[in-house]
């Protein structure tokens, strides 16, 4: 068990719910979640299909561990074709949300079709139905959340949704669940608003099942012992957050600054993990309110904060002044340090209203971070702007912008195109920080050489999720790598892609595995799931999502010549820190990348590779 | 004779930078030959906690902590953090 064996499959077009048997074959192929959806996303939608049209496919997936008493069993994603990028977009999103669905006996909602008007859906265990969403049309994250407790009387009731970046059809609008938990890359909130889905509202009763129960129960807790005496899971994680990785990044010379001309930010200390710890403003009270977990998490790496009552952004605005989703790093580096901009609040602010509206924090400060360099380079101007001067460092062009994106108003609904269509827009689409489309998070592969090969070779575009190698280069976990040299790179990028893809498809959290190794995750998938889940059958399973995602991409047009760096990267040396002088290498990295995938030299998987993968 | 060095601490380490640093940063006089582990444990940092050491960004592994900082070297140190 571990899966409900029931999948939805709701047609938007003909206003159908209909309840059908999850494919067990594929299941045993791919497990959950992230594999098991792109198997139906592979076999039932055109890959050159227009993403932003009903004849694409929106997916909504759990694994077999979603909702388990495993620790961090909150995971689900979002699977679609993606608006941003043109390749397969799967985004990965932990709160409440993923955990209720399982407990109304849903593994899986494929969304078809589009409805002619506003719709939500609303499941109560097997009572499924499509109930219009005019009253919520128009409406933020936030205020549908709410609005749907009231008109269902149920505060306990689950919400995933778009706000109004999804309604407009911003190329990178996520869809946000438990009011700041996100699905947040590619553009998967666009598909549901080109669908005219607003809302999924989910309420269950049935719990969940595993195969061998006693057996289950152990190792969970066994492994959870093992999260809590770690340092990173049981200790950093909670109280830092991701965001401890600002002055990391930046000591290290790999803090993409002011859209990646530079390595290192004046101003990281100021923006930092640390930094949200100290008391400030007027108040003396620090940003950082406090952790928190997602269903089933024994981590709680997530940050609530505040903004100070007196910062510009929210003077008058008495709805910005209580506690929610803060910083995480990713976040933090680019709406801080990419755009210049040192100012804590304004980048708290910014990233209420991206949870606020549903926007992907990442691509939303990379494109602005674009635009602020296009308007250094006169290419933007005033009257572009609306007025609004973008230059790098302006805390409020930062708030100002979040706002007419979020709005879909003015200039807003340029910066709404992603960091790719803007430059092309404006003449420079050298400008654009960004691989098949999708920008790049923080850290620059000048200064961590593997993540330049993970950014290239993303099936999602540009990522950080597919293969952290960070957490070798860097951190040293599981072991230490020199982030200055490429040499074993394709080989730590291909084992890092082939084990997340694993871990993605199971229920559980990728942050499990700073302290978990694959090792430790088989058991708990083995207890929880029929037949024999081996180390190897996971491996081989890791890569065949992989290769699967691949294919996918080719039949879309997209093919080995995108696996490339934008230029900056691999032509423009790092001005100072330990890679001063150094560019990305991926040249160095790729050839023998595609080797170990058994791909041709052009980057396609051979009839060999694919025949060996049951492809 | 003595070498300038920037000493900084991050995270949970904070607390153990003199009182005279600003930040998470104090720039010391030290001996020269003092090495990371030297200037560790004058401050009192336990070094069970100690996980991440850069000097001028560079990782330095267990084995390197003991080889002496350089005038105008800067030593950084985390206890054990991740992210993404």
């Amino acid at each position: 068990m571990g899966w409900q064996k029931k999948i939805l499959r709701v047609n938007l077009t003909e206003g159908t719910c209909t309840p059908e048997p999850l494919n067990m074959e594929w299941a045993n192929q791919y497990l959950g979640q992230r594999g098991l959806a792109t198997k139906y996303l592979v076999e039932e939608v055109d890959p050159k299909v227009d993403p932003l049209s009903p004849e694409n496919k929106l997916i909504f997936a759990t694994g077999p561990l979603t909702g388990t008493p495993a620790s961090t069993s909150a995971r689900y994603s979002v699977i679609t074709k993606g608006p941003l990028t043109g390749a397969v977009a799967c985004s990965n999103s932990g709160g409440y949300f993923g955990a209720e669905l399982k407990f109304a006996g849903w593994d899986m909602i494929i969304f078809e079709g589009r409805s002619d008007k506003p719709v939500y859906l609303y499941i109560n265990d097997d009572d499924a139905r499509l109930l219009p969403a005019d009253e919520l049309w128009g409406k933020s994250t936030w205020e549908t959340e709410k609005a749907l407790h009231r008109m269902h009387q149920d505060p306990q009731l689950r919400v995933s949704c778009i706000g109004r970046a999804g309604e407009n059809q911003v190329l990178y609008a996520c869809v946000v669940n438990d009011l700041h938990r996100a699905a947040g890359r590619s553009g998967v909130g666009a598909v549901m608003g080109s669908k005219n889905l607003k809302a999924i509202a989910v309420r269950g009763s049935q719990g969940t099942q595993v195969a061998d129960p006693q057996r289950f129960l152990q190792v969970v807790a066994e492994k959870k012992r093992i999260l809590a005496e770690n340092a990173v899971t049981g200790q950093g994680l909670p109280t830092y957050g991701t965001q401890v990785l600002m002055n990391i990044i930046n000591e290290l010379g790999a803090l993409p600054t002011r859209n990646a001309r530079e390595v290192q930010f004046e101003g990281a200390d100021k923006v930092s993990g640390e930094a949200m710890h100290e008391p400030r403003g007027s108040e003396g009270k620090p940003n950082l309110v406090r952790n928190q977990a997602c269903f089933g998490c024994t981590i709680a790496c997530g940050r609530i904060a505040r903004i100070d009552k007196e910062h510009f952004t929210v003077i008058n605005k008495p709805e910005y002044w209580g506690a929610s989703g803060g910083l995480e790093y990713e976040n933090a580096w680019s709406m801080g340090p990419d755009c210049g901009v040192d100012d804590l609040d304004a980048m708290t602010y910014a990233n209420f209203i991206c949870n606020e509206q549903g926007i992907d924090p990442i691509s939303f400060g990379s494109t602005l971070a674009a635009a602020m360099e296009l308007y250094e380079a006169g290419a933007i101007t005033d009257e572009h702007t609306g007025g609004v001067p973008l230059k790098f460092g302006s805390a409020e062009a930062l708030a100002k912008m979040v706002e007419a994106v979020a709005n879909g108003e003015g200039f807003g609904k340029d910066l709404g195109l992603g960091s790719k269509r803007l430059c092309e827009k404006y003449g420079k689409p050298e400008l654009s920080m960004t691989v098949k489309g999708q920008e790049f998070p923080a850290y620059d592969p000048r200064g961590i050489q593997g993540m330049g090969l993970t950014y290239a070779t993303s099936n999602r575009g540009a990522c950080h999720l597919r293969s952290y190698t960070v957490s070798s280069e860097v951190l040293g976990i599981p072991e230490k790598t020199d982030p200055l040299v490429t040499e074993g790179k394709p080989a730590l990028v291909k084992a890092f892609q082939d084990v997340t893809a694993a871990v993605d498809s199971s229920g559980l959290c990728l942050f499990s595995t700073f302290a978990w190794s694959l090792e430790d995750i088989q058991p708990q998938i083995d207890a929880a799931c029929e037949g024999e889940w081996s180390l190897d059958r996971l491996m081989e399973m890791g890569e065949r999502i992989w290769n699967l995602e691949r294919q996918f991409n080719l039949a879309a047009g997209i093919d080995g010549s995108e696996d490339r760096l934008p230029k900056r990267l691999v032509t423009e040396p790092a001005s100072s820190g330990p890679a001063k002088g150094m560019v990305n290498r991926l040249d160095e990295m790729l050839p023998e990348y595609y080797q170990l995938r058994g791909w041709t030299p052009d980057g396609v998987p051979t009839p060999e590779t694919l025949q060996r993968l049951g492809l | 004779m003595e070498i300038p060095v920037t000493f900084k601490l991050y995270a949970s380490l904070m607390d153990y930078l003199p009182p005279q640093a600003e930040g998470h940063a104090v720039t010391l006089q030290v001996p020269e030959g003092t090495t990371p582990i030297d200037l560790l444990e004058r401050h009192g940092v336990p070094m069970a906690e100690v996980q991440l050491v850069l000097v001028n960004g560079v990782f330095l592994s267990p084995s390197q902590r003991e080889q002496p900082l350089r005038a105008g070297d800067t030593l950084a140190v985390w206890p054990a953090v991740a992210g993404g």
